[in-house]
Formats: C-alpha cells, structure tokens, sequence
C-alpha cells in the first residue's frame, strides 16, 4: 500500500490535541520540520516525549502547543540553555508544565516496555538518586526470582510517534543509518507512526539492503518526503548540523516576545517547510554541505 | 611558546584529564571537556582508547574534532554505532565501561554529582540545569568515574547537594532499595587547582596534588567541606609543550571546548 502524503495531510489525520507524541532523534535525524507542522496547526494540549531537548522543544513551548514533557535532557545539546523551557519550568511562566523526567537509560527502557506491550522494564542506575525519589513513576518491585528489589519504570506508549530517516520506500520500509537513538523502540512504542524522509526512493533500493531498514512498513501510517527537514540537525550522507542557527536560538529565546515574532514569522506565515526554507536562504545549506563518505557494499547473495 | 604563564585553564584541565586516562580502555565521554580529554589522551598516553558515546558510537576515529556526543562527524570510520537500546543496557548497564568521564554543576566529598538543578525545589528550581542525561547511567555501570570541573568553588564543591542527580555508592548504599552501582564511582576529580582522589566506597575525596603555584589551604578555603588533604602532596608537572601544541594546533584550534 502506497503510504505517501503531505506532511499537513498526516499531522493533520493522525495527532489530536491533548496527545502524547514522541519525536525522536539524537541530535541527528530530529523530526523538525514535523514539529513545525504542530506549530502551524496550532495543536494544543499536548505532551511532548523526547529525550533530549533542542530548539523544537522551545519552539513547541513557545507556540503553546506543550502542556506537559517527558524527558531526560533539557538544554540545547552542547548550544546553551532552553530558555522558553526554562521559563516554564523555573517561573511557571506563562503557566506550569508538567514535567516527567528520567535519565536517558530510564527513557530507554520505558520506550524499550512500550514497543515490546510490557507494564514497565526494570532497570538498574537509580539506587540513590533523588530521581527516583522526586519522581513518583520511577519505583520499585520485589525480584520474583529471589534478588533485591529492583527500580522500574512504566512503559511509555506515545499516541503518535514521529521520525526523520533518510529514505524510505512508499510502502514505509524505512532506512536509516549514522546515530539511530530510540527511534526504532519509539515507533513500535508509538500507536501511531509518520515517517518524514530526505528521499522516497523505488522498493527495489531497500530491497537491495534490508539490513539498513530499522522500521518496517506494517507499522507505519504516513510516510512523508521532506527534503532538509531535520535542520538544524545533521543528515548522515545528506547535511551537516548548523550550530550556527542552534546557538542563535539560546540567544533568541532570552526574549520571550521575540520567540512570539520568530514563529508568527517563521512557522505561521509559511505554508510548508519548503517555505520556511527559502527564508533561510538559496545558499544557506552550502556551508552545510558534507563529504562523501561510501561504505563498500556487502554480498547479500545465497541459495537461488 | 612559553608554557607556564600563558596556559589557560581549560588547556591545563584537559591536559591533566587526559594523563589521567593513561593505561584505560574503554571510555564513556560525557559532554564538554571529556571529549576534547579523550582525544588528547589518543593522541598520547593511551592511544589505545575506545571512546563510547551515549549516542551509540563506539571506536570513534572522528575526521574532525565533535562539537558535541551526537556530532555525526563521530560516524564516519567509528567501529560501530549501536541504537541506545544497546548501549544503554549491553554497554553500560552491562558494566563494559572502564572509565565514565563526566562534567557535573556539584560535587560532594563522596562523589555524588549534581546535574538537575541550583535551589532547593525540584519542581521549581532558581536555575534548571540540562539534567542526567546518561549520566545517571554512567555512575551506575563504569568501573569508575573521572570528573572534571571547570571552576573549583565552594558553590560546585559543597558538602550538600542541591539535587542528587548522580549518586556515589555511599550514597547508593544508604537508599533502601534498588540495584548497587558496578563501579568504585568518582576516583579523580581533575579542576583549575589540583586533582583530588579516592578509591572505598566509604573513602573521602583527599587532596593529593596541587597545580604549580596553587596553595593548598587556597584549595580547602574554596572547598565547601572539611577537605582532606594528602601527607604527601604532589605538584602536577606542568603541561609539555608537544600538549600544549596537539591541543591548540591539531585538537582543538577553533577552541571549541578551550574557552
């Protein structure tokens, strides 16, 4: 089945206001240009699962998009601090958000419970931390088979998780390759799942490579080309990250109405990500240009 | 080049950090200095080194310097670049690490870090700071933790943590439930005044060396607790002009972490 659509048409169709969606990516592979596509649709309510934060975190925060986040970093990656975020959570300011916070090891293991439909995932790093304390999801069990009592933490289960990837099928047999994070775990975890890709490209592509598929298409419901759509993150093989415009965001987001003026500008009056693009500029992304770098193909050959 | 007065601070911690990697394996780096310690250890007393980077890559050969753990400039000639699943249950909750080399906003005597928040409240903070991250992770299932702080205060260095995101496993040992950490926790702590050291569980961070021209008491008047000082006191030898040049020449010279 041919799963191709606009990226507004599967926002659009598949998140409701007051979800909980996952975006996922590490740094790399971060569905940006999806979240702006929340942001244009002018979703609210929502609780956001991400592991580690970034620019779309604020931006989200800043739209009034988020009324709860789940995770377990909250600065910019190695840009500085999140101040819309910080807002948030230091002056409750313009309100509270509820924050669900674990370390990566405990998002790991919740996303890990979710796809596998399990309660909850013991896991081992929390003896002693004012987490596990703080947080009242973070808690403990009786080891049936005779050991200590062992932390665990809850599945996590997103309505809608959305992923970035560098190409798919139409199908939705999705490869990726670079830091691949949670996003596998994150899209058996999610009840539903839209992939935003650099490139659709023909089934016999994939087919020539399955190893590198890390979603398969029975659990997707969208797949979506979106050309660039992880800036300021990377692309393996296809653009660098623009730290530039990451760090600009840490001065940006101080003022919180300049925030306000950034989105009306840049997300509200753009139709797509294809026109938020073009205000960036024709040759923004040639100082993000990469350098080929081929891996030597391998022999999937055997009986037949 | 006229090493000795024109050193810069964190030039002279990552120059100790990585001495102090001599002989270690396999080496998670956390954010900031580490990776820039890392690489200069590569690059001389352990070129043996595998980093682990929680974005998943392990045996990175990096063509140029990372800007951060999840630089995709990490990928190209890597060993491996595992999902999270795998590094953080098989490679730190699996206790493969030898060495966590972490940053943190607070230290105590014992080695617990902070990395969560400055005020008493954790659901409405005076500063919110990025959080653990893996560094929950790393305490729990390195076989030791090496610190680095940039700024040796009695604010960073406190005798009570304003959130324990990372605990020592004193402090592990004093929770009434839950799996005990793997490792030893923090056995060096590597600032802008000396090097601080412990090993027991139930052992105090002591002073065993002081940089060239540091007075010991200056470094327990900028200690928030009583701190322990070694009998035998060591200077550090000051950082060698080949460092100093694979530093700023080769490593890092759009001084990405010097700053």
């Amino acid at each position: 089945m041919d799963k191709t659509t606009s990226l507004s048409q599967a926002i659009g169709t598949h998140l409701h206001n007051g979800d909980t969606v996952a975006l996922e990516g590490f740094g790399h592979l971060v569905p940006v240009a999806a979240a702006h596509e929340i942001i244009r649709q002018k979703f609210t309510g929502l609780t956001l699962a991400r592991m580690s934060c970034d620019v779309i975190v604020d931006q989200l925060l800043g739209a009034d998009c988020l009324q709860g986040l789940i995770s377990s970093f909250v600065a910019n990656s190695s840009a500085g601090s999140l101040y819309e975020l910080r807002r948030r959570v230091e002056h409750s300011d313009p309100e509270p958000l509820w924050f669900d916070e674990y370390s990566h090891g405990g998002m790991v293991a919740r996303y890990q419970a979710g796809a596998s439909k399990l309660p909850f995932q013991p896991i081992a790093s929390y003896r002693g931390s004012d987490l596990a304390i703080k947080n009242p999801r973070i808690k403990s069990v009786t080891d049936p088979f005779g050991g200590p009592p062992i932390h665990v933490v809850p599945a996590l289960n997103p309505d809608l998780t959305i992923v970035h990837a560098q190409r798919a099928d139409r199908e939705g047999n999705v490869q990726a390759w670079g830091m691949l994070g949670i996003q596998t775990e994150a899209a058996f975890a999610g009840r539903r799942l839209i992939v935003t890709v650099e490139e659709i490209v023909d089934e016999s592509i994939i087919r020539s490579d399955p190893n590198r598929t890390i979603i398969p298409a029975h659990i997707v419901d969208a797949v979506v080309a979106v050309p660039r759509g992880a800036h300021p993150h990377s692309v393996q093989g296809y653009y660098d990250r623009d730290d530039e415009f990451s760090r600009d965001w840490s001065t940006l987001a101080r003022d919180a109405e300049a925030v306000r003026d950034w989105l009306q500008t840049n997300i509200h009056d753009t139709a797509d990500h294809a026109e938020f693009l073009a205000l960036l500029g024709d040759d923004h992304f040639d100082r993000l240009s990469i350098k080929d770098a081929f891996s030597t193909p391998v022999n999937y050959g055997g009986r037949g | 080049m006229n090493i000795g007065t024109d050193i810069t601070s964190s030039e002279l911690l990552t120059i100790h950090s990585a001495r102090a990697l001599a002989g270690r394996r396999v080496v998670f780096a956390g954010h900031g200095l580490p990776t820039l310690a890392i690489a200069l250890a590569q690059h001389t007393v352990a070129p043996e080194i595998e980093i682990v980077y929680e974005s998943g890559v392990t045996g990175a050969r990096p063509p140029d310097l990372p800007r951060s753990i999840s630089d995709s400039v990490l990928v190209p000639g890597a060993a491996s670049v595992m999902p999270m699943t795998h590094l953080f249950n098989y490679v730190l909750q699996g206790q493969r690490v030898d060495v966590g080399f972490l940053g943190a906003a607070q230290v105590d005597r014992y080695g617990s870090l902070n990395s969560t928040l400055i005020g008493d409240d954790w659901e409405h903070p005076e500063s919110r700071l990025p959080g653990s991250g893996g560094a929950i992770e790393a305490m729990a299932g390195a076989a030791e933790v090496f610190l680095v702080m940039r700024r040796h205060t009695p604010r960073t260095f406190v005798e009570t943590l304003d959130f324990v995101t990372s605990p020592s496993p004193r402090q592990a040992a004093q929770a009434e439930v839950g799996s005990m950490p793997a490792g030893a926790g923090v056995t060096h702590v590597i600032t802008d005044l000396g090097i601080m050291t412990r090993s027991a569980r139930d052992e105090e961070l002591t002073l065993t060396a002081v940089h060239p021209g540091i007075d010991p008491a200056e470094v327990v008047r900028q200690t928030g607790w009583d701190l322990k000082v070694a009998a035998d006191l060591e200077s550090t030898r000051p950082p060698t002009p080949e460092e100093l040049s694979l530093l700023r020449e080769t490593l890092d010279p759009s001084r990405v972490y010097l700053r």
